[in-house]
């Protein structure tokens, strides 16, 4: 940038400040900004706007990081992107009426180009930097889901439940079959009950689904029960016309297994 | 209709979301569970139908009324909309058993007997709307 611009701008920024406090007061009022401590905010305000000015007078990979490094502690404390990006629009308008002011009309057009440039830099820093977290974050969520997805436990010996809660995707899907042969072979299970309580919706798809798990199940030598099926989805499964005849199905968890019991020649009996 | 809002369909997470919004409009209207049920899976059906044949569409819910004998009543209508490849033969695809895709082909007719009015216009080439409607009783 021009070094009279940057002297321009260094030489108000104490009442470059004043007025950005004043406008990003105005802009932050409605958004989640309100619930952090006024000290805080004040604080950060600060900072912010000397994060900016010095980017100016350091090199431009020093500028970044200084940028970086400010914008990632905010992130982790969960500050909204919004009050950056709302906050550098302020900054803006007030250095350009600061400069029209101060300029004369055909330096002013080269003037604020430079400055737009400046400050659209700075935004896509910002953005970068939180689209950046956030991929991060969805990830680590995914592969969190992922491991909470499935799991087939065993209850008694030979006995395992896979309790499902939740959305069937495709993805959960095929983990939901992996993680059912593998637990089955690795526990040694003869009969294994799918529970799906907690399944918002049971269309077709996953229907499909638990029917070839079932199959599949069958062909390594266990048996299958279904258990947990709510009696607004039994309805809408017979609505789809879906034949769970050859099925076995019990409305409970607790009569599921009852029946694993009875078929792995077990029972429980109370003592006196 | 009254009032109408749209979820785009091009992900799974698209699927989610319009099941979301028929079931809030569902209780809005003040649908039973098993009613909800039978709305959100009718959804689940066409959505997906819509991600797995035209890759991309819309669903559509809102609340109908219809002057009847018994006064006004009240019901819940789903549009879904795709300018994907099309249904040739829609006497073929409203069987039970017909897909194209390895599934249990019950989704369609099972969506027809899910709710109290179903209807379906496509043309080959050009796209496929299907209007559904469950009447509250
Ligand atoms: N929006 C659409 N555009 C084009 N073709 C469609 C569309 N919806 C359905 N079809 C065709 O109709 C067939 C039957 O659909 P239907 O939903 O009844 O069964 P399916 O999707 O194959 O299996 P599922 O039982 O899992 O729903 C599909 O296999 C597909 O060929
Ligand atoms: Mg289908």
């Amino acid at each position: 940038m021009e070094p009279s611009i940057i002297d321009f701008i260094y030489k108000r920024k104490q009442l470059l400040v004043e007025k950005w406090l004043e406008e990003v007061e105005s802009v932050t009022q409605d958004s989640a900004i309100t619930r952090i401590p006024e000290d805080i905010y004040s604080e950060t305000n600060r900072e912010f706007i000397d994060v900016i000015v010095n980017t100016l007078h350091v090199s431009p990979e020093e500028a970044k990081e200084r940028l970086r490094s400010f914008v990632e502690r905010l992130i982790h404390i969960g500050w909204p992107l919004s009050y950056f990006t709302r906050g550098l629009q302020a900054f803006r308008r007030v250095i350009l009426e600061e400069m029209k002011e101060n300029t004369q009309a055909e330096q002013a057009f080269s003037t604020f180009g430079e400055v737009e440039n400046w400050i659209d830099g700075i935004v896509n820093q910002l953005v970068d930097e939180y689209t950046g977290s956030w991929e991060n974050t969805l990830n680590l969520q995914k592969l969190a889901l992922k491991e909470l997805s499935a799991p087939l436990i065993p209850v008694f010996s030979h006995i395992s439940v896979m309790p499902l809660i939740g959305t069937i995707d495709t993805e959960r899907a095929k983990l939901i079959m992996e993680n059912l042969l593998e637990g089955i072979i690795e526990h040694r299970s003869q009969v294994v009950l799918i529970d799906i309580t907690g399944v918002p919706v049971v269309d077709t798809m996953v229907a499909h689904h638990i029917i070839q798990a079932a199959e599949a199940v069958r062909l390594v030598g266990a048996e299958c029960i279904l258990v947990g099926i709510r009696p607004e989805i039994a309805q809408t499964i017979v609505n789809l016309g879906i034949d769970l005849g050859k099925f076995p199905t019990k409305s409970t968890l607790r009569k599921g297994i009852e029946s694993g019991l009875e078929v792995t020649n077990k029972k429980i009996v109370e003592i006196e | 209709m009254s009032s109408q809002s749209c979820v785009e369909v091009h992900t799974e997470w698209g699927i989610v979301s319009a099941r979301q919004a028929g079931r809030n409009k569902a209780k809005e209207i003040g649908f039973g569970n098993v009613d909800q049920a039978r709305i959100t899976t009718a959804i689940s059906e066409l959505a997906r139908n819509i991600y797995l044949y035209a890759e991309k569409g819309e669903i559509c819910i809102g609340e109908v009324s219809e002057m009847g004998g018994a006064g006004v009543k009240k019901g819940l209508q789903i549009t879904a909309k795709d300018v994907g490849p099309g249904i040739d033969n829609i006497r073929e695809v409203m069987a039970d058993g017909f897909t194209t895709s390895g599934g249990l082909g019950a989704g369609l007719p099972g969506v027809k007997r899910l709710m109290d009015h179903f209807d379906i216009e496509s043309t080959s080439g050009e796209g496929t709307t299907i209007t559904a409607i469950k009447w509250l009783r």
